[in-house]
């Protein structure tokens, strides 16, 4: 690892830092092998740049995502167990609520992945944390994947109940427009010829479109919509059956365990796609 | 401030020097609103009813045209270095550059409209409102336009990408604005939308610049 080609190497090279950049983390912080330095330090912005060590990321990260993914498919399954044959049905829709288990879940994940993306957004725009700029890319696709699977399952949802695959809604456009500002993050960061310029216009485009985010949290509260309002809230009792509301928190949590684990699982993968790039420019380099 | 109007005033002599390129957007905004009577039908209650949906979203779409443009040209030179240097904040040439774009597109496809709601047989009532709407939603198309462009700079297949970024993020003014036109049209108030789409234009009108002015920076570096 040491003194290896690595991402942290690629954003070094990149630039001249700023002043402010060189106060917070010294240059060679950034060139790997750096864990004695940083480990001591007490800042949170140390703390912070500790994981921008591929090297590091890549060991804590293996030792995670196993249990992780384990974790997640057993909540998974023993949720979706629950959910679909042992819950009880809904004494006005009968056994279409059961996909709720499927489409709750997967709004949440929708949601809760575009915070994701904005926080890593922030993290690369502000403290240009290489990890975060690779992670923003990773979770673009997954977000995207969660939020046609929200629609896909509220479309199958509609039919049997409103009598619509689809209704022009504020909830469902919402979620319409929050799947296609993902779509639009992916195809933008992959469309540079210059990685660095991919994250930064990347960044810059999820944080406007967070805008959306309350939009789609109180669609249903502005407007008058068929989509029903929430019933579960943070602050008042759920308005919901204590049979049917453990196995939509427990597909819940699998969810977000899941999501996780492929986020991680891709950031490993990009990491070391980088890497293996790194190695075979310095051996065309050496040869050439 | 001074630099900011020389700025805006460069624009617009840029853009009545090409005056095809400022023309060309009416034009399509004009030819796309003709084409809705050939495909559904010179029926008068059906294009009234149709019509400020018609309008709004060619115009929609017309602001869309020049964006390609809007920085790509100031990129390929390496004027953008030299405005970004010139002593305004990125954010400020953003604005300016936004401005420009209101004045020579959303300025004239606001103009076009009224003539363009009358020959679609809109009701008379809905027209005032179709207009009031107009003048903030051009205005907010513009600054999200400007960010979108500026996001996109320097991106291959930029020109499709930058209608799949905007697009989704003009969605609420498109619907408060023909919202407006149709309350008015049936006898209701349109103001509330009015005033959302107010609102929309002042929550734009700051942090749209700034959007802008960060993707310049990093596209200029």
């Amino acid at each position: 690892m040491r003194g290896g080609p690595d991402i942290t190497r690629a954003a070094h090279g990149r630039k001249l830092p700023e002043p402010a950049r060189l106060q917070t983390a010294p240059a060679r912080d950034y060139v790997g092998g750096v864990d004695a330095t940083l480990s001591r330090s007490p800042q949170p912005v140390r703390n912070l740049h500790r994981f921008a060590n591929p090297g590091r990321f890549l060991r804590i990260s293996g030792r995670l995502l196993p249990p992780l993914a384990v974790a997640a498919a057993i909540l998974t399954a023993a949720g979706f167990a629950w959910g679909l044959f042992f819950a009880p049905a809904d004494w006005q829709q009968g056994d279409s609520v059961r996909i709720m288990y499927v489409h709750v879940p997967a709004a949440w994940l929708a949601s809760s992945g575009y915070v994701a993306l904005a926080v890593c957004s922030v993290l690369s725009l502000v403290w240009r944390h290489p990890l975060a700029d690779l992670a923003a890319v990773e979770i673009g696709p997954v977000g995207a994947g969660f939020a046609a699977l929200c629609l896909a399952t509220g479309s199958l949802w509609g039919k049997p109940t409103w009598g619509a695959w689809w209704v022009w809604d504020a909830r469902l456009t919402s979620m319409l427009v929050l799947f296609f500002l993902y779509l639009g993050h992916v195809a933008l960061v992959r469309a540079f010829d210059d990685p660095q310029r991919g994250y930064r216009a990347g960044a810059i485009l999820a944080l406007v479109g967070v805008v959306d985010l309350p939009i789609i949290k109180f669609s249903v509260d502005w407007w008058n919509t068929l989509h029903q309002p929430s019933t579960i809230t943070l602050t008042g009792a759920p308005s919901m059956y204590v049979g049917m509301l453990w196995p939509l928190l427990i597909c819940a949590l699998g969810f977000t365990l899941g999501f996780a684990a492929i986020v991680t699982a891709r950031l490993r993968a990009a990491v070391m796609e980088r890497r293996i790039r790194a190695l075979l420019m310095a051996r065309a380099r050496e040869s050439g | 401030m001074t630099r900011f109007l020389s700025l805006l005033s460069r624009e617009l002599r840029l853009s009545i020097r090409h005056g095809s390129d400022t023309l060309a957007a009416l034009l399509f905004f004009l030819l796309a609103a003709a084409l809705f009577p050939l495909a559904i039908g010179p029926a008068p209650e059906t294009l009234g009813r149709l019509a400020p949906g018609i309008i709004w979203v060619c115009a929609l779409l017309a602001a869309l045209l020049p964006l390609d443009r809007l920085f790509g040209a100031e990129l390929e030179d390496g004027s953008l270095d030299q405005l970004l240097l010139c002593g305004l904040p990125p954010a400020a040439v953003a604005l300016a550059k936004a401005a420009g774009h209101w004045l020579t597109t959303g300025l004239p496809l606001l103009l076009a409209a009224a003539p363009l709601a009358i020959m679609l047989r809109m009701p008379e009532d809905g027209i005032p409102a179709l207009l009031a709407g107009l003048l903030p939603g051009t205005a907010i198309l513009s600054l999200l336009g400007s960010a979108g462009a500026a996001i996109v700079l320097g991106a291959r297949r930029g020109g499709v990408l930058l209608p799949l970024l905007v697009l989704p993020l003009a969605a609420p003014v498109l619907i408060f604005g023909v919202g407006a036109a149709d309350a008015a049209t049936g006898g209701l108030s349109p103001r509330p939308h009015l005033l959302l789409l107010a609102a929309l234009l002042a929550a734009a009108l700051p942090l749209c610049p700034l959007a802008a002015g960060a993707a310049l920076r990093h596209a200029a570096e």
